[in-house]
């Protein structure tokens, strides 16, 4: 236990080090503006895919509404500071709360669906999402809700997005967190060990719902607006993406999946009749040489450094 | 409203929603033979429905084919594409987990649209009239010659593939392999034979779905697929998904749900009734309509 909690120390010591640099070399000016609305962006992904990390990963639910959730988020954010003109760190907390809220209204009923079925229904709820918005004229229909004051800065996103990761891994390690991964290796054996199926399901995809939300009011109050098209299936896909690139079910694999797509796409903007192009192509190609991601379940650490050798641990592993 | 102008706005959106409907039964078609054989939600399969419209497109302004003549040069040539791309992006992945195959799907999509856009533009394209527009006045309600064709050209369509599903060695290979792969191929089936010709099959099909959509709205653009793509498989879901006649009926009651909604309510709501009918029907029969509930065995 005492050697975990040094473990945690550590790493949020290197956290604080890798802060402070990013921090200086922005304030320095060495890191340019596109380069730093991209570092912003990474920590906005990094969030959303550790979340969806852990629906998919973790919990096995396999579930393609992220970005429903997101504009949720977003837009409550959103409507707390320009409509009401309250603070933004209540903008967070409620775009965190409604996202959750959301997510565990609609997770009671989906979850009992399992496999294609729900990854089919969460595409088709959080379109129905996106859709409302699009109806709703209060918060601007389909031409966005404009004016939202950019309240976000590399600080914030960047604290809040060490908190989730932070949350998500001892969540994992909890007694929830555990029975979730069980629910994942076999639902029907979790379910005959007394492990109340149900409950942690909709637990797992709330949690991952409401940090969706938290990154959504992250995003519109740095980019100045929420727009209904930056929330369509396709945003879902995105965040899929990282997700499984890095390997399902690995924290560090989320992180780096997160890292590396927005990292490609950032260096082929200069190329944008190219751009997507290239980026399908090295989607398919790492699929193909690399089905279980990156890193497979497995955690990158040091160890994995130091055994080397004849336990390549992530092939055998998945199925 | 009364109840006169009711019934006749009803039965209008009925005939609306019927051609409609057709297309996307051919387009889920595909999706449900597909996902019954090797049990993929195949992504790119609304994009290989914008590959047939261009195809379409290129047939009659570039060849000056008429209708028959460019659907059936387009079917080909999808068919050809969706052969290559089981071949290359699918084949490989066999025996990979499920959703990496699923996001090699994704890959495969925005290949296929962005490619397209490279090469053909973003801006859309008008699709030529292949044959005289005549509008039909029955009473009060108005078809015209565009819908009846869809309509006709779907059902034959749809009867020739249930012949070859049905009737053909091809299509009990098909059959076979659906049910149980491993034992079809004890059986001296050539799986990988029956995996390409069913993308085949169903590339064909939303060729076709394609150029009737160009046909029918004019206007063709390289992401055209997206949304009816996913759309398509809605309808193959609610039909029950591997089920054939099953996808006939989904995209057709799809079509009827989607022009009831926009002409009772607003269009902007059509897209929303289509995904809440699909959560509807997964939460009280996942199976779909005409599907059969299974037992999960431990």
């Amino acid at each position: 236990m005492n050697a975990l909690r040094k473990k945690d120390l550590l790493t949020l010591v290197a956290c604080a080090v890798l802060f402070a640099v990013m921090q200086g070399l922005m304030m320095a000016e060495i890191i340019g503006p596109f380069w730093e609305l991209n570092i912003v962006l990474i920590c906005i992904n990094i969030i959303l895919s550790v979340s969806l990390n852990l629906i998919n990963g973790y919990t096995g639910q396999f579930s393609i509404g992220h970005a429903g959730f997101l504009a949720v988020g977003a837009y409550t954010g959103a409507i707390v500071t320009v409509k009401l003109g309250f603070s933004y760190e209540l903008a967070l907390i409620a775009g965190t709360v409604a996202a959750g809220f959301l997510g565990f209204l609609i997770g009671l009923p989906t979850l009992r669906l399992n496999g294609d079925y729900l990854a089919i229904a969460t595409l088709g709820l959080g379109e129905i999402i996106r859709i409302c918005i699009l109806n709703i004229d209060y918060v601007g229909g389909a031409s966005g809700l404009m004016g939202i004051p950019r309240l976000t800065n590399f600080p914030w996103v960047f604290w809040i997005m060490i908190f989730i990761i932070f949350f998500i891994k001892n969540f994992k390690n909890s007694a929830p967190g555990r029975c979730c991964l069980a629910i994942r290796e076999n639902e029907i054996a979790a379910d005959t060990m007394g492990i109340d199926t149900t409950k942690y399901k909709v637990m797992a995809f709330t949690l991952g719902a409401a940090f969706a939300g938290t990154a959504g009011v992250l995003f519109s109050h740095y980019f100045y607006i929420a727009h209904p098209a930056s929330f369509t299936f396709m945003r879902s896909f995105d965040i899929l993406t990282m997700v499984v690139l890095g390997g399902l079910g690995s924290m560090t694999g989320a992180i780096t999946g997160a890292v590396l797509l927005t990292f490609i796409s950032a260096y082929l903007a200069e190329y944008p009749e190219w751009r997507m192009i290239i980026y399908s192509i090295t989607l398919i190609v790492l699929m193909l040489r690399r089905p279980q991601g990156l890193f497979g379940n497995k955690e990158l650490s040091l160890k994995m450094f130091h055994l080397g050798g004849g336990k390549d641990g992530s092939t055998a592993e998945s199925k | 409203m009364d109840m006169g102008s009711f019934m006749q706005q009803f039965v209008q959106q009925l005939i609306n929603g019927i051609s409609l409907g057709s297309i996307y039964a051919l387009v889920a078609l595909g999706y449900t033979m597909i996902y019954g054989i090797i049990k993929l939600i195949n992504f790119a399969h609304g994009d290989i429905y914008m590959l047939g419209a261009y195809f379409g497109f290129i047939a009659t302004t570039m060849f000056g084919f008429s209708f028959i003549p460019a659907i059936l040069f387009s079917m080909a040539c999808a068919a050809l594409a969706g052969i290559i791309i089981e071949r290359v992006a699918y084949r490989p992945m066999r025996n990979a987990p499920r959703i990496a195959i699923l996001i090699t799907a994704i890959g495969v999509s925005f290949f296929l649209e962005y490619s397209m856009i490279l090469i053909a533009t973003p801006q859309p394209r008008t699709f030529p009239a292949v044959f005289e527009a005549t509008i039909y006045h029955f009473g009060p309600l108005v078809v015209n010659s565009q819908q009846i064709v869809i309509l006709i050209s779907a059902l034959i369509l749809m009867a020739v593939l249930t012949y070859i599903v049905q009737n053909t060695k091809a299509g009990k290979a098909m059959r076979a392999v659906s049910f149980d792969a491993d034992a079809a191929r004890l059986m001296g089936i050539n799986i990988d034979r029956v995996i390409s010709m069913t993308f085949a099959l169903g590339s064909a099909l939303a060729a076709a779905g394609g150029v009737l959509v160009g046909i029918y709205y004019n206007s063709i653009d390289p992401l055209m697929g997206m949304v009816p793509g996913i759309k398509a498989f809605v309808a193959a879901v609610l039909g029950g998904i591997g089920i054939i006649p099953g996808a006939m009926l989904g995209g057709i009651i799809l079509g009827v749900v989607e022009a009831m909604v926009s002409g009772f309510f607003s269009s902007t709501f059509r897209d929303a009734a289509a995904f809440a009918i699909l959560i509807l029907i997964l939460l009280y029969k996942p199976a779909g309509i005409l599907g059969k509930n299974v037992r999960e065995k431990v």
